[in-house]
């Protein structure tokens, strides 16, 4: 295997990863507020037919990243209505939105099918990525960095803010935080926009990064897999870092895979096809043995939250 | 004028009940409106989705047919759904069913017997159950979420379709399609009203409601899954054991979707083809929602579901409505029925401004 090989497969797998990232770093915020969003699925499917639809009409990726984070944050919307100001079940109202993201994308989606569209490319200028290794560093997109950047913003946020430690408090004893003066609902209303904002930038990400092109369902259950991995991080964005360039990998084996990559083809390319989804039990099954994972979920999670007065 | 919400001693029954349909009625209206709003004839899709079915009685084999599935999968997780028990992975129990009979109509290819469609049924169930125990003993043992574990399985499912119809059970004259063959006679499911496409599975599934509805409502099983999704502190003490329901609601909902699956592979699909799983297990969960998680209530959200599919299909063809317009008009009627539980807990008051002045 060569360096500039290596250099390459590195690159796919940070490609991978970043829709999955986006999406996670998203639901962490929401899940530290003490709401459980399934409906990560649909949002990015929203994101992704709007991210695409306005890069094929305006040629323009950051508009279209940013109309995408417009969208998510008007679906996640439906959610937070329905479940913060009228109560209604999380896991069932998140599966809802799901389920109307699909719809509402294929819906959109018609007459796009097949057409392409321009690769939001990095903005470096070339010169600085000619060789490989340089390629690796300035070589990405945006979106890239921009992932990259919401770890850190993340982190800092959570562990060093006094916005962050409210948000903590809300979804560890949201009646101690009611009690004392904080707006549950307002600061959860908060989380999950931006929980939609995330989602819809990480549907953006799969027209725009990896396959420049809308297909119905194009997002595949990464919205899932981006659940599953908050629960693998335990709620830390750095390892969620490490989990989402772990599931780029996993994924870049299937791309190689499907391309006929010869030393892949001791077992059926199905096969390297459902192995994100296996991956995911693994991973849960992994991190359960390790810890019992209730122990490091918010207190609150997926509970609403109805004030006794 | 203000409006203030007050907890209601006990849930509302009417509500409980007129919820569903308020929210089938409001998704139509509402549905006209953002339909026509987005340049579609609004008006003529609602009625081409939710009447025309109901008027052309060519279409109500259509509609029993589609709702035979979605009954039978729906019922099953309105067991699980009860108890707290959040299996999303019926679908992939659906193909696994729909799997495990195939395998037993093509190893009985060409033999005749009374046997063998009870053969298939015994595998479907068993398929579903066996891929259902996977995420009941994955939550049992080691506490993993069973949401996110069924539905990787769903995605494992459908590759496994494409790998089997691809490779070792392609059909060998055809002419390269990735399909099994067609089953023989004996393995096909016969109709039940002659030159309908009504098969066996529409009475069967409409047994299966009843039969469940009476084990629900009258059994220690059905009291004991009440109690543990209600109450599970209180179903611990009456010596009810969360992880025993956990698995028996898995397994019921699983064997139920595999079932679904035979009854689909040997009914209408008559062969297994990549297109075998059409999302009736997650169309099944808004049926069962609509159905208040009460296996009789089942058959009403399944009619209507099948009722926005096949009135999806007229649309498509007589006014060109998409046919991922139907899928909105299912996420539509669940939000809906989500957004009016607040009325089965709650009643509305309305308060006065000078009483809330003297407060």
């Amino acid at each position: 295997m060569s360096p500039d090989f290596i250099i390459a497969i590195l690159i796919t797998v940070i490609g991978a990863s970043t829709p999955i990232l986006l999406a996670a770093l998203g639901e962490l915020v929401v899940e530290k507020a003490g709401v459980l969003n399934l409906g990560v699925e649909g949002m990015m499917l929203i994101g992704a037919i709007t991210g695409f639809v306005v890069a094929f009409t305006t040629q323009n990726p950051w508009l279209a990243v940013l109309c995408a984070a417009a969208a998510g944050v008007a679906a996640s919307m439906i959610f937070a209505f329905l479940t913060l100001s009228l109560s209604a079940n999380q896991t069932a109202t998140g599966l809802a939105l799901t389920i109307f993201g699909t719809g509402f994308s294929a819906l959109a989606g018609q007459g796009f099918t097949g057409r392409p569209v321009e690769l939001f490319r990095s903005v470096f200028p070339a010169e600085l990525a000619t060789h490989p290794v340089w390629r690796l560093v300035f070589g990405h997109s945006p979106l890239v960095y921009f992932a990259l950047i919401m770890v850190v913003a993340v982190w800092y946020f959570l562990k060093r803010t006094r916005a962050g430690l409210i948000l903590r408090a809300v979804g560890e004893n949201d009646l101690s935080a009611h009690s004392i003066g904080y707006s549950v609902i307002a600061i959860r209303y908060g989380a999950v926009a931006f929980g939609g904002a995330m989602a819809g930038i990480a549907g953006a990400a799969f027209p725009l990064l990896l396959t420049p092109q809308w297909a119905e369902r194009m997002t595949a259950g990464r919205g899932w897999i981006a659940v599953a991995l908050v629960v693998f991080a335990s709620w830390r964005p750095f390892r969620l870092l490490a989990g989402a360039y772990l599931f780029g990998l996993v994924m870049t084996i299937e791309l190689y895979a499907k391309a006929g990559g010869g030393v892949l083809n001791f077992v059926p390319s199905e096969l390297w096809a459902a192995l994100p989804y296996l991956a995911t039990i693994a991973v849960l099954v992994l991190i359960s043995l390790r810890q019992r994972t209730s122990s490091s979920a918010p207190a609150c999670l997926g509970k609403p939250f109805i004030p006794s007065t | 004028m203000q409006f203030r919400l007050e907890k209601r001693a006990e849930p509302s029954r009417l509500m409980l009940y007129a919820t569903p349909v308020a929210a089938v009625i409001l998704t139509m209206v509402v549905g006209a409106i953002i339909f026509s709003a987005i340049g579609y004839n609004g008006l003529g899709a609602v009625r081409e989705i939710f009447l025309t079915p109901l008027t052309n009685s060519y279409k109500w084999q259509d509609l029993g047919v589609k709702a035979a599935p979605l009954i039978i999968i729906g019922v099953g997780l309105s067991i699980a759904y009860r108890a707290n028990v959040w299996n999303i992975g019926a679908e992939g129990q659906y193909v696994m069913g729909g799997l495990a009979a195939t395998w037993v109509a093509l190893a009985t290819y060409g033999m005749t017997g009374w046997w063998i469609l009870p053969a298939m049924m015994l595998a479907g169930i068993a398929g579903g159950a066996a891929y259902a125990a996977i995420p009941a003993l994955l939550r049992t043992r080691l506490g993993v979420n069973e949401i996110l574990t069924s539905l990787m399985l769903t995605y494992a499912s459908i590759q496994l379709i494409y790998y089997l119809v691809r490779a070792p059970w392609k059909d060998p004259m055809g002419m390269g399609f990735p399909q099994t063959r067609i089953f023989s006679e004996a393995a096909r499911l016969p109709t039940v009203i002659p030159t309908t496409i009504v098969h066996l599975g529409v009475p069967i599934a409409v047994i299966v409601a009843v039969v469940a509805w009476f084990i629900v409502s009258r059994s220690v099983f059905g009291y004991q899954i009440r109690v543990v999704g209600a109450a599970p502190h209180a179903a611990r003490y009456g010596g009810f054991s969360e992880k025993r329901t956990i698995w028996l609601t898995l397994l019921v909902s699983g064997a139920l979707a595999g079932f679904a699956g035979m009854l689909e592979v040997a009914g209408p699909f008559q062969r297994m083809v990549p297109g075998f799983p059409t999302n009736y297990g997650f169309t099944a969960i808004i049926a069962a929602f609509l159905g208040r998680l009460n296996p009789l209530g089942v058959i009403f959200g399944a009619f209507v579901i099948a009722l926005s599919v096949v009135g999806g299909e007229v649309a498509q063809t007589t006014i060109g409505l998409p046919n991922a317009a139907s899928g909105i008009f299912q996420a539509m009627m669940l939000f809906f029925l989500l957004a009016g539980d607040i009325l089965v807990r709650y009643r509305i008051r309305r308060v006065r401004p000078q009483n809330v002045g003297a407060v």
